[in-house]
């Protein structure tokens, strides 16, 4: 086939809903786009993990500590997944993580923020969890098969990352004053960074339209944006949380709930590296494959010696 | 030494007796003992398994995907392979 006809005939399967499985012809941005795309995922999962982490061994009671672990684990597993669907596109699992490492490749700016509280922990749970659920759930029709496939999996075990951080914040909010003022102060710090995941707004979005032709995206940065907005809204008003938004207000028309403009020099400054925790977060990277060196080289010194005790 | 040097596993999983092991993803480790630790924790952490299979990515032949039409080409012309391609009179029951 010619590059022409292996053009057509890919355009086709994208038109005819086919999901593009590793060994198919693909165009190289296309190629390209799924591994900028799906690594700096599998980033987010791993970077993830950081901020909550720290609170593992500081949870209030037993039960909270078993279910941070169990999340902390998941986000592990969710980087492998996607780790795992990167290199079917022929790149290098290892050059992947060292991209992270020398700043090349991005990952979520929500994780450049710090978990000051415990209820940092619940709104990141029930916020940026919340966020991240309403971009997979999207990308699950991706028309990537190994991309969509790490979706499902990665969708049905993040239901319950969401609703133990809500329910974690159902017991500050009714519990002793400064618990609630607590839930209030979490609230107010990771609304705004929540938003911001959804990535720079369409008229800005320097690949969205490519991605959206492909179906890579279903949908753009700022529907998916209302629509978590229009989902959370109401699940504050339950928590009893306000909103730290004077613009935020139901419109009828509209049908969606109008909200103030994100601050997108901040936003900005984070995605560069001058957030609060960038630092911090690419040093414990690096730092954990550095650490963990010698794991690696006695697995692999123990995987000789068996199999020289198999042969003899 | 780098992860790099550990080759690529696939990874399988019978989800209960009774079904196939179908193919879940993909893991580096450096021996099949790791690997099928690694598989547990990544692929099974809600009980999705009770039987995993990992075989080096290196040895799965697989069909090529360039010559798939020309290759499957023989079974998509027998529609006489098919039951719907024979007619039967109404009222015949049980076929």
């Amino acid at each position: 086939m010619t590059q022409a006809e292996q053009e057509r005939h890919f355009n086709d399967k994208i038109a005819r809903e086919i999901k593009i499985e590793p060994n198919d012809w693909m165009p190289d941005e296309y190629r390209q786009t799924l591994v900028r795309q799906i690594s700096q995922h599998a980033h987010s999962e791993i970077v993830g993990m950081l901020p909550e982490g720290n609170w593992i061994t500081r949870a209030p009671n037993l039960r909270r500590k078993a279910v941070l672990l169990a999340k902390v684990q998941d986000e592990a597993g969710h980087g492998l997944y996607l780790y795992s669907a990167v290199e079917t596109l022929g790149t290098d699992r290892e050059q992947t993580i060292d991209d992270l490492h020398s700043g090349k490749a991005k990952y979520s700016s929500i994780f450049n923020y710090p978990a000051l509280t415990w209820a940092d922990i619940g709104a990141i749970g029930w916020l940026v969890d919340g966020a991240a659920i309403m971009n997979q759930v999207a990308l699950c029709r991706t028309s990537y098969g190994p991309y969509a496939r790490a979706m499902v999996k990665i969708c049905k075990e993040e239901s319950f990352h969401q609703r133990q951080g809500y329910e974690s914040l159902i017991k500050l909010c009714n519990g002793t004053p400064q618990q609630k003022a607590m839930a209030q102060d979490a609230m107010n710090r990771f609304w705004w960074p929540a938003l911001m995941m959804f990535g720079p707004s369409d008229a800005d979005s320097t690949h969205s339209d490519q991605s959206i032709k492909w179906k890579i995206k279903r949908f753009t940065n700022d529907e998916l944006r209302q629509s978590f907005v229009d989902a959370t809204v109401p699940q504050a008003e339950i928590l009893g949380l306000t909103i730290p938004d004077p613009n935020l207000k139901w419109n009828e028309e509209r049908g969606h709930y109008d909200f103030s403009e994100i601050n997108w020099d901040e936003f900005w400054q984070v995605v560069k590296g001058n957030g609060p925790c960038n630092k911090e977060r690419l040093e414990a990277r690096i730092k954990a494959k550095e650490d963990g060196l010698w794991v690696r080289e006695a697995a692999n010194a123990f995987a000789k010696k068996r199999a020289l005790k198999k042969t003899a | 030494m780098s992860t790099s040097q550990w080759p690529l596993w696939e990874v399988f999983i019978r989800s209960k007796q009774g079904l196939n092991h179908k193919h879940v993803g993909s893991l580096r480790a450096p021996d099949a003992t790791l690997a099928l630790e690694n598989a547990r924790d990544v692929y099974t952490r809600r009980s999705e398994g009770i039987s995993i299979w990992v075989v080096e990515s290196a040895h799965i032949h697989a069909t090529d995907i360039d010559e798939a039409a020309s290759f499957f080409e023989p079974s998509d012309t027998k529609i006489y392979r098919h039951p719907t391609f024979y007619e039967v009179p109404d009222g015949v029951k049980h076929m």
